[in-house]
């Protein structure tokens, strides 16, 4: 009898016990972590910024599934700024304000990240940007997870300048007309001039958004590349006008082998719509590439393919970004023990976490982390084998020591300093950037 | 016994089989042999250069393999192939024979890591490895291989090829390529002066590009001939660009031709400012991407007709999607320009939205077929294929739509409803059907648009807005209403871009010629044919 009653108590209470795990998510679900997603599905910006969206949605679910973060569930909070700039200013306010999500993942072109600066120091929340840019800025509300120039830019003129890359000595720096290749341009010229390339070496040409018709610019690039010395083309053309321009390119029978093109802004998603047949040869520079071997990256490529049901999708640096500025957020806020943007600022520095290429991404000081630089050139099959990497991690640096009013300042976002645009030389805090 | 013996022999006689034939080729084969064993881009370097040195032209199969990264390691035995992609794996193929050896899967291999560096020096490997082939296409790319990377060591092989040259312009190429070499030696100058001369005969880049490398490298006669040749070259190349601009000019204007053609039905003969026009050549572009993906999956063999199929489709396709939005939308309109304006503007935003929901935002693969592939010279003019194609295609297309308007019962119906609807509607025709019909046409021609700027453009969603405004623009400035006017308008707006493009740059150019055409707007608000006559008061 006793035993009887021990046994049918603890099957009541097993039964509590079960009944109370059940209802736990359920009851977690009211009080979730949202985490706001602010890329565009429409419009021009769609083609780039869609997929990110995509690799946000499953990273957290990963996340979700592996039991969320500080026992709660994540929500993404998924808004589309459409490709239009103020949008993406109205967007985060109403992502902050009325979704009251933790921390947004978000924009690609430097105008919509400029757009949101205000709006994310006034509301006082996260932004993680994942994209390459051209450096000369230093928020505190903002990490930047994609390469600063130094990170990408100048490793890759140093690779073209090496016997490896051919020993170039003729410049074209050739770029879509707005923020980016403007300032990337620009410290390239000075670097490359600091290296002893005299100017009439250099040849700078834009041309506008969604440009087709790259007759004229393929045939000077032409010229340009007969004064009998080593020439190669260091292109910041941005999105779809690649497509004509490398098209442009081929048919007109420029070999790598010649005059090598160097692009900032071409990865797997772009090659994805060109045949590459004609273009071996010709090169990138990213910090991540589709087709490195690391069990890392093999996973996170199955991942993707599972997530989105199509094996032929491709995984890119932004991508990677992504994946790793998530992951620093998720254990900034593990460390902190809040979401509360204020103390995960705080916790962000020093975050330390596996990227993609087999080694760790560190949160520095001044908000950029640290990035292998690869080297890829492109393969028939439209992926990119790598041809040379750093032989270290390179730290982002926000302020270009090539740029003669950028050069004195720092960034350190830790107490006592707390400065995103410190002059070393004058010993204040302000000067460029302030505004 | 007997049998062992037997056994023995077939045996050795097997092996005697396998065996190199020639002492030669075994020591390729060691040779060759080393590329497993290279660990980074200079010691697989070493490894060309030392079969290069052999000048043996057995070395050519795997050298080009290799510069085509198609030169493999089997991880099990680190033995070399030529491996031949076979579907599900590749085919590894012996390195000298070019016999097929084994079949692996991609995994147990290790391709042969290859940059441009090493590229060029298998390229210049194989142009003097390739001087005595039988085809006179390899022989010509060695000559011009020879010409770019001039070398003293060139000479002689290039003497023996030149007296053993039987086909005339593949000689003269040898000769050029031999001069290039006897500026780079230590031959006497008279043997210099005449080489310049022979290379300023070429008057093409390349030569400017050797001869600027001389005058830098050299003193005395040899200096100020290749100065002078210099400045003769690039005076006749001076007149040669011109001829280029005119060239890119066209090329440019038949671009701007294919987008307004269907709007200059739409807008110019109808009235109906149609936004959604560059969605239709979208469309149009999508038809093909969709044609060709069916071509690669079924019919392989086809792929170069892969256009050709494609443009009736895509006219239908961008015809039916013409004539439901007439039915649909535009009939209601008719008459309210900012209504019709702005509706129009809403459906090119849902049929991107919906191309984009249907394929994905990202780019679509379209392939060139091989006909439009490359380019070919004249004299120093460079012509892409594609580019000459699509001016063709551009007339035709203005041809036929030209005969159809002034020859065809239809076209004659079509005019009618234009000049004067009532009074055309009071002789029996029946004015809306020709009205849905006419809005069909114009759609289904930016459709086949579409197939042709698939070819230079990438198909996006996007790929429409980059036209919209630039054949509004030549509707507009060649006249309203007047077919002539918008050939004449595409042609003139596109030589002025090109002319305008290499002195103000891509940017300013554009603006420059937006300025210009508001300021002739200005002067003659009807464009560059006006109508006459009462269908503009209508």
């Amino acid at each position: 009898m006793r035993g009887n009653f021990s046994t049918i108590t603890k099957m009541f209470s097993a039964g509590v016990l079960a009944a109370g795990l059940l209802t736990a998510p359920a009851k977690a679900a009211d009080d979730t972590i949202k985490v706001g997603i602010l890329h565009s599905l429409s419009g021009t910006m769609a083609i780039s910024e869609t997929t990110l969206k995509d690799v946000m949605l499953m990273l957290i679910e990963e996340q979700n599934a592996k039991g969320g973060l500080l026992g709660k569930k994540l929500e993404a909070v998924v808004v589309d700024p459409a490709s239009n700039w103020p949008l993406f200013a109205e967007k985060a306010r109403e992502l902050i304000s009325k979704d009251k999500v933790a921390a947004v993942f978000g924009c690609w072109t430097s105008v919509s990240r400029k757009s949101v600066l205000p709006v994310f120091s006034e509301l006082d929340n996260i932004l993680f940007y994942p994209v390459q840019y051209e450096g000369e800025e230093s928020e505190r509300n903002v990490f930047y997870t994609g390469a600063a120039p130094n990170q990408q830019a100048i490793p890759a003129v140093d690779y073209l300048m090496s016997e490896d890359g051919g020993s170039v000595k003729r410049w074209v720096l050739e770029g879509t007309d707005y923020v980016y290749p403007r300032t990337t341009n620009k410290i390239l010229e000075a670097y490359l001039k600091a290296k002893g390339v005299p100017a009439e070496d250099i040849m700078v040409n834009y041309t506008p958004f969604g440009f087709s018709d790259w007759q004229t610019e393929v045939s000077a690039i032409k010229k340009f590349g007969s004064a009998g010395k080593k020439t190669a083309v260091v292109s910041t053309v941005n999105g779809d006008a690649n497509v004509p321009f490398y098209k442009e390119l081929g048919n007109q029978g420029i070999k790598a082998e010649d005059i090598p093109v160097m692009a900032f802004s071409v990865g797997e998603e772009e090659l994805a719509g060109l045949d590459t047949g004609p273009l071996v040869g010709h090169l990138a520079a990213w910090n991540y590439f589709e087709s490195i071997d690391t069990p890392e990256n093999k996973k996170f490529i199955d991942d993707w393919h599972k997530f989105i049901k199509n094996d032929k999708r491709t995984t890119n640096d932004p991508m990677e970004a992504h994946y790793i500025g998530f992951n620093m957020w998720v254990k900034a806020v593990e460390k902190a023990g809040t979401t509360d943007p204020d103390k995960v600022i705080d916790a962000m520095v020093g975050v330390s976490v596996p990227n993609l290429t087999g080694g760790y991404s560190t949160m520095m000081p001044n908000h950029h982390i640290t990035k292998p630089v690869l080297i890829g050139e492109i393969q028939a099959d439209g992926q990119f084998e790598t041809v040379s990497q750093t032989p270290g991690l390179v730290m982002g640096d926000e302020w270009s020591d090539y740029l003669p009013d950028s050069k004195d300042l720092i960034s350190d976002w830790r107490a006592p300093l707390a400065c995103g645009n410190f002059n070393v030389a004058t010993g204040k805090c302000g000067g460029k950037g302030t505004n | 016994m007997i049998l062992i013996r037997a056994i023995g022999l077939t045996l050795l006689l097997v092996m005697a089989s396998l065996l190199p034939s020639s002492a030669a080729e075994a020591d390729l084969r060691a040779v060759i042999a080393k590329f497993a064993t290279a660990a980074n881009f200079s010691a697989t370097e070493a490894v060309v250069r030392e079969l290069a040195a052999t000048s043996d032209p057995a070395v050519e199969p795997p050298l080009s393999a290799l510069a085509d990264g198609n030169l493999y390691i089997r991880k099990a035995d680190s033995q070399v192939f030529v491996g031949k992609d076979a579907g599900d794996g590749i085919d590894l193929l012996d390195p000298l024979s070019g016999e097929k050896a084994a079949s692996a899967a991609k995994t147990d291999l290790t391709k042969i890591k290859v940059n441009n560096g090493l590229r060029r020096v298998i390229r210049d490997a194989l142009g003097t490895l390739t001087l005595r082939a039988t085809d006179p296409a390899v022989r010509i790319a060695a000559a011009a291989t020879m010409f770019k990377t001039p070398d003293a060591a060139n000479i002689e092989p290039l003497d023996a090829a030149i007296a053993a040259e039987t086909d005339a312009s593949v000689k003269a190429l040898f000769e050029q390529a031999r001069a290039a070499s006897l500026l780079v030696s230590d031959r006497p100058e008279a043997d210099k002066l005449s080489a310049i001369a022979l290379i300023a005969a070429r008057g093409d880049r390349d030569a400017v590009s050797l001869l600027t490398s001389v005058e830098a490298n050299s003193q005395g006669a040899v200096k100020d001939a290749a100065s002078s040749a210099i400045a003769t070259i690039n005076s006749t190349l001076a007149l040669w660009d011109a001829g280029q601009n005119i060239w890119y000019g066209i090329s440019l204007g038949s671009v701007l031709l294919l987008a307004a053609i269907g709007l200059a039905i739409t807008f110019g003969v109808m009235g109906v400012i149609n936004m959604a026009h560059g969605e239709m050549v979208m469309l149009g572009a999508y038809t093909t991407f969709v044609v060709q993906q069916v071509i690669r999956t079924s019919f392989p063999g086809l792929f170069d007709w892969s256009l050709v199929i494609a443009l009736p489709l895509a006219f239908l396709v961008t015809a039916f999607v013409g004539l439901a939005i007439e039915r649909g939308v535009i009939r209601f309109l008719y008459g309210r320009p900012l209504e019709t304006l702005l509706a129009t503007w809403g459906v090119s935003l849902i049929l991107q939205q919906a191309v984009r929901t249907i394929f994905g935002p990202t780019n679509q693969e379209v392939g060139n077929p091989s006909w439009m592939s490359g380019s070919f010279d004249i004299g120093q003019l460079a012509i892409t294929w594609n580019r000459l194609w699509i001016l063709v295609f551009a007339l035709l297309v203005f041809g036929v739509l030209l005969y159809v308007m002034k020859r065809t019962p239809w076209g004659l119906r079509m005019r009618a409803v234009t000049a004067n609807r009532r009074m055309a509607a009071s002789m029996g025709i029946r004015t809306p059907w020709v009205d849905a019909l006419t809005f069909a046409l114009g759609s289904g021609i930016a459709g086949i648009a579409g197939v042709a700027l698939s070819q230079i453009d990438n198909v996006s969603p996007n790929l429409g807005r980059g036209y919209i405004i630039d054949s509004f623009m030549v509707v507009v400035f060649g006249g309203v209403g007047n077919l002539w006017g918008t050939l004449v308008g595409a042609f003139s707006l596109g030589i002025v871009n090109k002319f305008l493009e290499p002195y103000a740059g891509a940017v300013l150019g554009k603006i420059v010629v937006l300025v210009l055409i508001i300021l002739f707007i200005q002067k003659r608000p009807r464009g560059l044919f006006a109508l006459k006559g009462r269908a503009v008061e209508a």
